[in-house]
């Protein structure tokens, strides 16, 4: 039997009171692709950190090649031949890609023959592993796709044996993933070990020979990929078995309530992002918007929610108009008449990171009663309703002081979940309401969108992910380039279809 | 050493906010000490001369609440505007414009009740203040000018236009200085002398008045409107993100100006001490730097009024107990104690994470073995 390239034996590490990794034991054979999967929370991403040197674990050892080492930074990880790339990219925007490469390592003061040398080596790596990088091109002029590619050829250039990935997928389009996972492919023929942190059980099924299993800070399970299912490995993560479908009853359509005519917006750099859509949803329905990121989505929902300009077209609520390109309601009053939010990027929008839980769950509500009065804030009101929901909705930890950024993910999306749907909203704008939380979530804010379905909100649902459209919408609509190319009940859909109208191609 | 992570959550309130501000200020006044040293004198004979001048005799330390009162006022005006993001560099040429606010009116109506006349008076410096850090919120929130370069070329406005005013328009024309007629008397605030006599001292003469009290109701305003009601709560959401916040329907450009004017009326009550309260009149350049120190003093303060309150005290003792020094050290000069001040600056300031991982790190683990114990 061979020797494993990376050993981990009882590592510990603990954050304060709370233990993010309980005695982990992992073996990583050389040349494999191996997955780690687990819940958001469950302290994979800490686990490799402690693997790159980011942190230094309370006990336990890590070995290389058989050999004990101490990582104290992630240098000492880069000698030793770990390289990680992180789900934000650590990249200077207004270098090219060989000045970003050779950052840290340039090994001469003016620029000359090292650079030379540098760019010949990066070349023949790209080459190998078919990259298709031009290394003059500055970065940020390059896709985000390729942004990672980057990241990859950095680790591979400084020496990396062990390549490290933590949810490399979550911000790429389903084209850029097949290309990722080509290249990860060929890394893997070529003798090198990557370990993939994920959540994504498809990914594992996929790309991985074989795969761990966090759960609550502890490893529980190592297995072959070809040894074990998709299901299985979910009940592994979550400690249960989960329903990757929602249980929903027949619909009760009531009346049309929202109404979008001929709808053109612009994003910020003056580019139509949303052309001539038209489309109506009617109480007690859900409508999905499929598509792959960029098509228009955001822009959509941002001029419905009141955030962005209509152009031209108009909205109507409730047979009302409530915008239109001269004039617009903000999203303040859009919510007074009934209308939610859930933003598509919770950091960006849906949340203030750096605010008390407490005071993002009154959020775009703070200045209605009982939550303040002539503009004094009511610090028992809010406390007793916030009280009340995180409980209600399961936030953990439950404590309403907390800083936010300090929740997980799906913590964070269980708050602005809570605050969007207390006020039982008539219209329900989602996008991405599942976007990096954990399966346990996922399911509880499936259930939750069903719940206001049934109640007769009319919601509007834009997600990247296929499986959450299929299994939530009652009508499903495919946007491309900004336009709605089809739209189909949804009854006997196949992803296929769908896969083939988002693509543009049908 | 240089990359201590330090789980910011495990980190107790006191070791952050009093335990890191007292060490810095330490090592400040240790190289200044130093420089006293190279100076020829004696640091610690320095230092019982400060502590003496603010404290050592009643006059003495109603001076230094004197000085503190101003402190107070433009280290508010920094920190209200601060929890909006906005670096409000203005509050010298804003406490300016806030003294003549203060100066019209007393002036002009001076025939109405006298705590009628207070009262109007702190309305015109407040108003006067935030109406001249209007212009730059205006410009940063619909044009994106950016305040800290429009509010310093607004110091420089607001001086010019100063001393046109006291040179061509307001000037006492009895007399060729740039400065105004007196107030009348009666409407002048009661200094501290009058209250020390109902207590039984006798002093001579202090700039101590009752505008003191305003300026701790000021701190009392800042902290209730910050963190108490919703428009701090908009301010604070604007300032921490923007793209939320106008997702939550808040405006950013109202918030921007409602907290540039409100920091700039704050920088305006200066005037109210320095007018109303102690020179009676406006002299050019009655400012003295108190705006910019104000910046220190927020923070040092860590922008919050609690902080601000001794933050603005340590000026206070610093400028009384200073100019105690330079009276009896001739070697020691009043620009030395701008050095000592700047030093403050530079160490609860720019180098205010110099110690603060090693700091925190050390009582983190040290909490941790007692509750492993």
């Amino acid at each position: 039997m061979v020797s494993p390239i990376l050993e981990l034996t009882n590592i510990n590490k603990s954050f304060g009171h709370v233990q993010a990794n309980k005695n982990i034991n992992l073996k990583i054979n050389k040349g494999t692709i191996h997955g780690i999967i687990g819940e958001n929370g469950a302290g994979k991403s800490t686990l490799m950190s402690i693997v790159f040197g980011l942190y230094q674990a309370n006990s336990g050892s890590i070995k290389i090649n058989g050999k004990e080492i101490n990582l104290r930074s992630p240098r000492d990880s880069i000698i030793n031949g770990i390289g990680m790339v992180h789900q934000h990219f650590m990249l200077v925007e207004n270098f090219t890609v060989l000045e970003n490469i050779i950052l840290g390592f340039e090994g001469e003061t003016v620029f000359g023959e090292k650079l030379q040398k540098a760019k010949e080596d990066l070349e023949k790596l790209c080459q190998t592993y078919n990259f298709n990088i031009d290394l003059d091109a500055t970065i940020s002029d390059l896709s985000v796709g390729f942004r990672q590619r980057v990241e990859i050829l950095k680790s591979l250039y400084r020496g990396a044996e062990i390549l490290i990935l933590d949810e490399p997928t979550g911000v790429l389009t389903p084209q850029e993933v097949d290309e990722l996972f080509k290249i990860l492919r060929s890394l893997k023929d070529e003798g090198k070990t990557i370990v993939l942190i994920t959540h994504k059980l498809i990914e594992i099924m996929d790309l991985t020979s074989e795969v761990s299993v966090m759960r609550q800070g502890e490893m529980v399970g190592h297995t072959k990929t070809e040894d074990t299912s998709k299901e299985q490995l979910a009940e592994m993560m979550v400690g249960r078995s989960v329903l990757l479908r929602v249980d929903k009853k027949e619909i009760r359509k009531g009346e049309t309530i929202f109404k979008v005519n001929n709808l053109s917006v612009k994003d910020d750099l003056d580019i139509t992002r949303v052309k001539d859509v038209n489309l109506e949803i009617c109480s007690g329905e859900i409508l999905g918007i499929a598509g792959v990121t960029g098509n228009g989505q955001t822009e959509l929902l941002e001029a419905l929610s009141g955030i962005r300009k209509v152009e031209s077209g108009s909205i109507e609520l409730f047979g009302e108009k409530i915008s239109d390109q001269n004039n617009f309601l903000n999203p303040r009053m859009l919510k007074e008449k009934g209308l939610a939010h859930v933003p598509e990027d919770r950091q960006r929008m849906g949340l203030i990171s750096d605010f008390k839980a407490h005071e993002n769950l009154i959020f775009g509500y703070h200045d209605q009663e009982p939550y303040s009065k002539s503009a004094i804030l009511n610090n028992k009101e809010i406390t007793e309703y916030s009280n009340k929901v995180m409980q209600e909705y399961d936030v953990r930890p439950n404590s309403p002081n907390l800083i936010t950024s300090n929740f997980s993910g799906g913590n964070q999306q269980k708050i602005i979940l809570s605050r969007e749907l207390n006020e039982n909203p008539k219209v329900l704008l989602v996008g991405q309401p599942t976007r990096g939380v954990d399966i346990g979530a996922i399911e509880f804010i499936h259930q939750r969108l069903i719940d206001m379905r049934d109640k007769g909100a009319a919601i509007l649902l834009a997600s990247v992910e296929l499986d959450e459209i299929l299994s939530l919408s009652d009508r499903i609509i495919v946007m491309f380039d900004g336009k709605i190319v089809g739209e189909k009940e949804n009854k006997n859909v196949t992803d296929r279809e769908l896969g083939l109208l988002m693509a543009g191609v049908a | 050493m240089s990359n201590i992570v330090v789980d910011k959550s495990k980190v107790p309130w006191w070791v952050s906010n009093v335990i890191v501000p007292l060490v810095n200020l330490t090592l400040a006044l240790l190289v200044s000490g130093l420089f006293v040293f190279i100076a020829g004198e004696n640091p610690i004979e320095a230092v019982k001369l400060i502590i003496y001048g603010s404290f050592g005799y009643i006059q003495g330390f109603a001076y230094t609440l004197y000085y503190t009162t101003n402190f107070i006022f433009t280290g508010l005006a920094f920190a209200v505007a601060f929890h909006c993001r906005l670096f409000n560099i203005g509050g010298e040429g804003q406490a300016y414009i806030g003294g003549l606010g203060v100066f019209l009116v007393a002036i002009n109506l001076s025939f109405l009740p006298v705590p009628i006349v207070w009262l109007l008076a702190i309305f015109g410096a407040f108003l006067f203040g935030a109406a001249w850090a209007y212009i730059p919120a205006y410009l940063q929130s619909k044009r994106g000018s950016h305040v800290v370069i429009t509010t310093i070329m607004f110091n420089f406005i607001a001086s010019s236009l100063m001393i046109f005013l006291l040179v061509d328009v307001i000037r006492d024309t009895n007399q060729m200085a740039p400065h105004t007629v007196k107030l009348p008397e009666e409407i002048w605030l009661p200094s501290f002398e009058a209250f020390s006599g109902i207590l039984g001292i006798k002093i001579r003469y202090s700039p101590l008045n009752l505008t003191f009290l305003l300026a701790i109701a000021s701190l009392f305003f800042v902290w209730f409107l910050v963190w108490k009601t919703k428009w701090g709560y908009e301010m604070r959401a604007v300032g921490h993100n923007t793209q939320a916040a106008i997702y939550a329907g808040i405006s950013p450009h109202k918030n921007i100006i409602i907290a540039m004017c409100i920091s700039g009326g704050l920088a305006g009550l200066l005037g109210v001490n320095e007018i109303l309260g102690v020179s009676h009149k406006i002299q050019a350049g009655f400012p003295a730097g108190y705006g910019f120190t104000g910046i220190a003093v927020a923070l040092m303060g860590r922008n919050h009024p609690i902080g601000i309150l001794p933050a603005a005290f340590l000026f206070g003792i610093l400028y009384q107990g200073g100019s105690e020094v330079t009276f009896e050290m001739p070697n020691i000069t009043r620009y030395m104690f701008v050095a000592v001040q700047g030093l403050i600056i530079l160490f609860s300031g720019a180098l205010e994470n110099l110690f603060r991982p090693q700091i925190e790190s050390f009582f983190v683990r040290r909490l941790n073995r007692e509750v492993n114990a």
